[in-house]
């Protein structure tokens, strides 16, 4: 498998490292039901078919965090973003990844 | 030994002699044959014993899709079994013996299996060998292994070298037939990068050497002229005696050169073997395809070859390869066969056509050459010994008497299927197609196009045309101008009416060769209800010796399918897997075995550590010193408690390079600790370290270190040899994908700092004198954690840390690593009259022990902060990753396992990692079990064996009595519990 690293082209798959779900997100840790939503984020997850958004980190490569889109059935990868950028802009719709406060 | 070679024609060098050997028995061949080829031509058509039956096998075929020609080569440590002589080329003084047969291949003492066949039928592995379930391993397994063998691996290592490689191209073109010439041809004149693979030695598929008509001449002048053009084009690589053998996700693909294989000795610098992984923008699959046989009585005596085969070698090789054939066909083919024999000077005693109506080119060559065709007929039984004497054909509807027809050779055609195996190898499924009667790749992997043969297209003019199409339509979609392909007038011709089985012959009717699968197993096994295709194939082992079915899997299908009543179409075929023919381990390792199966990471001080006859240790990648050992030592632990005591007493040096650093800056740096590490950072003075905890998000701990402050918006952060890598990949993950909004940047510098432990009462000392005039390392100017820049040795900057991993009086020097074998010799040079001592890995982890403090044993995933006694590190007036799920009502239980010391009641006791505690006077059971000890060490300076242990609410039971037992020791020790401190719980030595 390849991947269209947005920093380093397409690249080989023995580049990178497989993380997991993208679409889960860091729940608010002072939010009153904290505890059940980080068990739920750390350990439910769905098992999809079809194209599906995922974390793979570029560790061989320039070290950047993608959110790639890839299709479980055929493997086919259908593009890949920074993960730095989906954050930033989905930051503001869904539940806020809370900055450690200052 | 008479020689059947014909004295002209054939693509072979009769102008230089080849010598060679076969069980024992010296022949000659030329360059140009193939193993078999020189064997046929010998006169050997006996070649090896079947795997079950122990029969007499001749060769079966001209190619890689054999399954009975295979040997052993080569000797002692290069031995290689399963080798396929087909494909094997012949070199000066080849060594083969064949294989599966005891004492000699003519007389087999195994050959009596053939007469217990009755129970060696389809399932006989679970019908028969049903309990006691304990005799599978002592007796079954090692009786039926002996009896139905397969080639001997070699027990040595394998003493060749293989390589591996990357390339990366437009088009790949696989196969290098008429159809992969032509696509190749049309795609590198388009100014595509071309690749083509071609498993053969010579090019041009089955078509070498052939004399069929093509663009005004022959086909064989034709390859000719397309070879030396594909040479003379820029930008296109021909890769012979290269399998393509899979194909994986994103168009990337395997495919291994045999790059020696055909040489009588290795060249020295050049593998045995290379291994390509091709990315290619497009390919073009023009494999060809590979008859197949039909199953009748005796149908595997030597003698009986496939159609094409046959002409092969006559055309090819240019071996007699008879002196009276009969052709048996389903299908128009094999008139090329009967014109190949014809010109061979082979009498031919009968043409045995399945069809009724037999098709023009079938009767036209009958006639051609003078040969009786039996329209109508089948060929039920096969007749002879050792090898093929004489046939049965019988009338399929009675128009004449069934007869015997004597001949030393039986050609036969049962059609042919396309060699569309890569088709399916990310899951696509071939389909059936009634006119061909052939499986024909139907959804195609991304990026493929399949041409000629492996399409279902197999007239030559159609595999031209269809190879030219394809070329240039790859070409276009990799977005270059492709010349528009010339119309060739479509001459496809082929004719076929199914025939799978004869039945009614009294000797087993094989389908698949090599693991003696017959027409009878497939019966049964539909009988017993193994009848969906990938039952039957696992029942009756159909299909899953080392060629894959490649000859037998559609011969089964078909079988199958009039069993069961189904169409072909319905019935289906197994999936096909990589490796398309059998990849040595080997070269899938490539380099990476023995020592080189991962690379070495050498430490600063490695050089000087190595003159000083230091025993290294592998942690990780890294070659640490384990201990410096002294003449006199009876073992590594006189070292060690040597080393220990240096340090206690005076001063010791030891190097933590390998220790991961990351330099972390930014405006928002000590924002960022605070949210990967449980404790707060952001209070840190500048000029402090901090001993920090990093948890998982479940909340169990991931590492733990020192981050010192250099500045506002800097900081130098530590992790443990073992993490380095997964803490880095931890924080971009926290800063990329958690906390993009935070102003920080951070690098990984471990290898760009030699950092050395300088501990002991006398560490202050040794550093003054490496210290440049002026700077004041007194405990009021540089107390314990503290952190700073300092100038040593006339001028060089290296950065100072006041941390102690020994419970001593301790520092930590880091240096640029060009520095660090210099600074090594500087340090111990300089306290020579201190008495300084260099020490290693198991010094430094007696005195941790002694101290209590975790490593990789206990930060082993399953621990928390609490368990390790340092819950109050996490600090609960900020988040941090981990935070929320540390606080867990499972890990925060009262009886939890935590940290604890243990010591042995009876002090000449030992202890030991591994073993688990219960309360004394308790079985050993599981159930009984309270904790584990996760580090021993021998105490030099306590005087006994201490450990560090998890145990049940551990922290109220300090001076309790409780068993600590490893059964694989068969040691039970009663231990004292703890605190897991042992040495200077105070703390006072490390602040003096």
């Amino acid at each position: 498998m390849r991947i269209p690293c947005t920093y380093c082209g397409n690249r080989q798959l023995d580049e990178f490292t497989y993380f997991g779900d993208a679409t889960v997100r860091r729940p608010d840790s002072e939010a009153a039901d904290a505890l059940p939503a980080f068990v739920s984020y750390v350990y439910d997850r769905t098992n999809p078919t079809g194209p599906h958004r995922e974390l793979w980190y570029h560790g061989l490569g320039c070290r950047q965090w993608l959110v790639v889109t890839r299709d479980i059935t055929t493997h086919e990868v259908l593009g890949a973003q920074p993960a730095r950028d989906v954050a930033s802009r989905s930051a503001v719709s869904a539940k806020p990844a809370e900055a450690p406060a200052s | 030994m008479t020689s059947l070679r014909r004295p002209t024609g054939g693509d072979i060098d009769r102008q230089t002699t080849l010598r060679f050997t076969f069980d024992g028995t010296e022949y000659a061949g030329h360059p140009g044959d193939t193993l078999a080829s020189a064997l046929l031509a010998n006169g050997v058509k006996l070649v090896g014993r079947s795997f079950k039956y122990h029969r007499p096998r001749g060769v079966l075929t001209a190619g890689s899709e054999e399954p009975n020609a295979l040997v052993e080569l080569r000797l002692g440590s290069a031995r290689e079994p399963n080798t396929r002589a087909t494909v094997v080329e012949l070199y000066d003084g080849l060594d083969a013996r064949s294989q599966n047969r005891w004492p000699s291949l003519k007389y087999d003492a195994l050959a009596i299996n053939s007469l217990a066949a009755p129970m060696l039928v389809a399932g006989f592995y679970y019908k028969t060998f049903m309990w006691p379930a304990a005799f599978w391993e002592r007796v079954y397994e090692p009786l039926i292994r002996r009896a139905a063998g397969m080639g001997r691996a070699a027990t040595e290592p394998d003493p060749d070298s293989y390589e591996k490689v990357s390339a990366h191209c437009d088009v790949l073109i696989v196969g290098g037939g008429p159809a992969g010439l032509s696509a190749a041809l049309a795609a590198a004149r388009s100014g595509a990068r071309v690749i083509l693979a071609d498993e053969g030695f010579r090019l041009g598929g089955q078509s070498v050497a052939s004399s069929a008509a093509l663009d005004n001449g022959s086909v064989s002048d034709w390859i000719a002229r397309a070879e030396a053009e594909l040479h003379a084009l820029p930008n296109n690589r021909v890769l012979k005696r290269t399998t393509v053998f899979g194909v994986y996700d994103s168009a990337t693909y395997g495919a291994v050169e045999r790059v020696s294989d055909h040489l009588p000795t290795r060249m020295p610098g050049h593998p045995r073997q290379r291994l390509w992984r091709i990315v290619a923008r497009q390919t073009v699959l023009a494999s060809g395809a590979t008859e197949r046989p039909i199953a009748f009585g005796n149908n595997d005596l030597p003698g009986v070859m496939l159609a094409s085969a046959v002409k092969t070698y006559v055309d090819r090789f240019a071996v007699q390869i008879g002196q009276q054939a009969v052709v048996f066909t389903n299908n128009s083919s094999a008139a090329s066969t009967i014109a190949a024999l014809h010109r061979g000077g082979v009498s031919i005693a009968a043409i045995v056509d399945a069809r009724l109506q037999p098709d023009a080119s079938i009767t036209a060559s009958a006639q051609a050459a003078g040969a009786p065709l039996l329209a109508g007929a089948e060929v039920i039984d096969a007749h002879g010994g050792y090898e093929l004497r004489a046939i049965t054909v019988r009338s399929r509807e009675g128009r004449y008497q069934t007869m015997n027809i004597d001949c030393d050779l039986l050609a036969v055609s049962g059609g042919w299927n396309p060699n569309l195996q890569l088709t399916t190898h990310l899951g696509g499924r071939p389909i059936w197609n009634d006119t061909i009667a052939a499986f024909v790749p139907d959804k195609l992997p991304p990026g493929i196009l399949v041409a000629g043969g492996a399409a279902g297209r197999y007239d030559l003019t159609d595999a031209v045309a269809d190879g030219q199409r394809a070329g240039a339509r790859s070409a276009e979609l990799c977005g270059l101008t492709a010349a528009l392909p010339i119309d060739i007038d479509s001459a496809n011709n082929y004719a076929i009416e199914p025939l799978w089985r004869v039945t009614g012959g009294k000797g087993k009717a094989f389908v698949d060769f090599q693991n003696d699968v017959t027409a009878k197993d497939i019966e049964i096994a539909n009988r017993e209800g193994f009848s969906a295709v990938e039952h039957l194939k696992r029942y009756t082992t159909l299909g899953m010796a080392t060629d894959q079915g490649k000859t037998s899997g559609v011969v089964g299908m078909g079988i199958l399918a009039e069993h069961s009543g189904r169409t072909l179409a319905e019935t289906g075929v197994t999936v096909m897997r990589p490796p398309y023919t059998p990849v040595a381990i080997g070269a899938l390792a490539g380099h990476h075995r023995g020592p080189d199966f991962k690379p070495k990471r050498l430490p600063p001080s490695y050089a000087w550590a190595s003159e000083q006859g230091a025993v290294f240790v592998e942690t990780g990648l890294w070659m640490r010193p384990q201990y410096f050992p002294k003449p006199g030592d009876k073992d590594w632990l006189d070292a060690a408690v040597r080393e220990v005591a240096g340090v206690r007493s005076a001063v010791g040096v030891c190097d933590v390079s390998t220790l991961g650093k990351i330099d972390i800056q930014g405006a928002d740096a000590a924002k960022f600790l605070d949210g990967v590490y449980a404790n707060t950072f952001s209070t840190l003075p500048i000029g402090r370290a901090r001993y920090g905890i990093m948890l998982r998000e479940d909340g169990f701990v991931l590492d733990d270190g020192t981050t010192a402050r250099f500045g506002p918006h800097h900081f130098v952060m530590t992790t443990t040899t073992a993490n380095a890598a997964r803490v880095m990949m931890h924080l971009e993950y926290c800063h990329q994908w958690l906390w993009p909004q935070l102003d920080v940047r951070m690098v990984a510098v471990s290898d760009q700092w030699a950092q050395y432990a300088v501990a002991g009462p006398r560490s202050r000392e040794l550093l003054e004198r490496i210290a440049d005039p002026g700077i004041d390392l007194s405990n009021a100017a540089f107390s314990y954690m503290s952190a700073a820049e300092i100038s040593i040795c006339s001028g060089l900057t290296a950065r100072l840390f006041r941390l102690s991993f020994s419970g001593e009086l301790a520092y930590e020097i880091a240096v640029p690593a060009r520095y660090g074998d210099d600074l090594m010799r500087r340090l111990i040079s300089a306290g020579a009259t201190l008495g300084v001592m260099p020490y290693g890995s198991e010094a430094l982890g007696i005195m941790r022990i002694e101290k209590g403090h975790a490593a990789g044993a206990e930060l082993n995933g399953t621990t928390t902060a609490s368990d390790l006694g340092l819950g109050a590190l996490v600090s609960t007036k900020k988040d941090c990753i981990g935070r929320v799920l540390s606080g867990r009502p499972a890990l925060v239980a009262p009886d939890r396992p935590v940290l604890v010391g243990i010591k042995p009641d009876d002090p000449s006791e030992r202890l030991r990692g591994g073993a688990h505690m219960v309360r004394v006077g308790t079985a050993v059971t599981a159930a009984n079990d309270e904790g584990y000890v996760t580090s021993t060490a021998y105490s030099p300076t306590l005087g006994h064996w201490i450990g560090l242990a998890f145990l049940k609410s551990g922290r109220d039971r300090h001076g309790e009595k409780v068993m600590a037992a490893s059964p694989i020791h068969g040691e039970s020790v009663t231990v004292e519990v703890v605190p897991p401190v042992f040495v200077d719980p105070q703390g006072a030595r490390l602040r003096g």
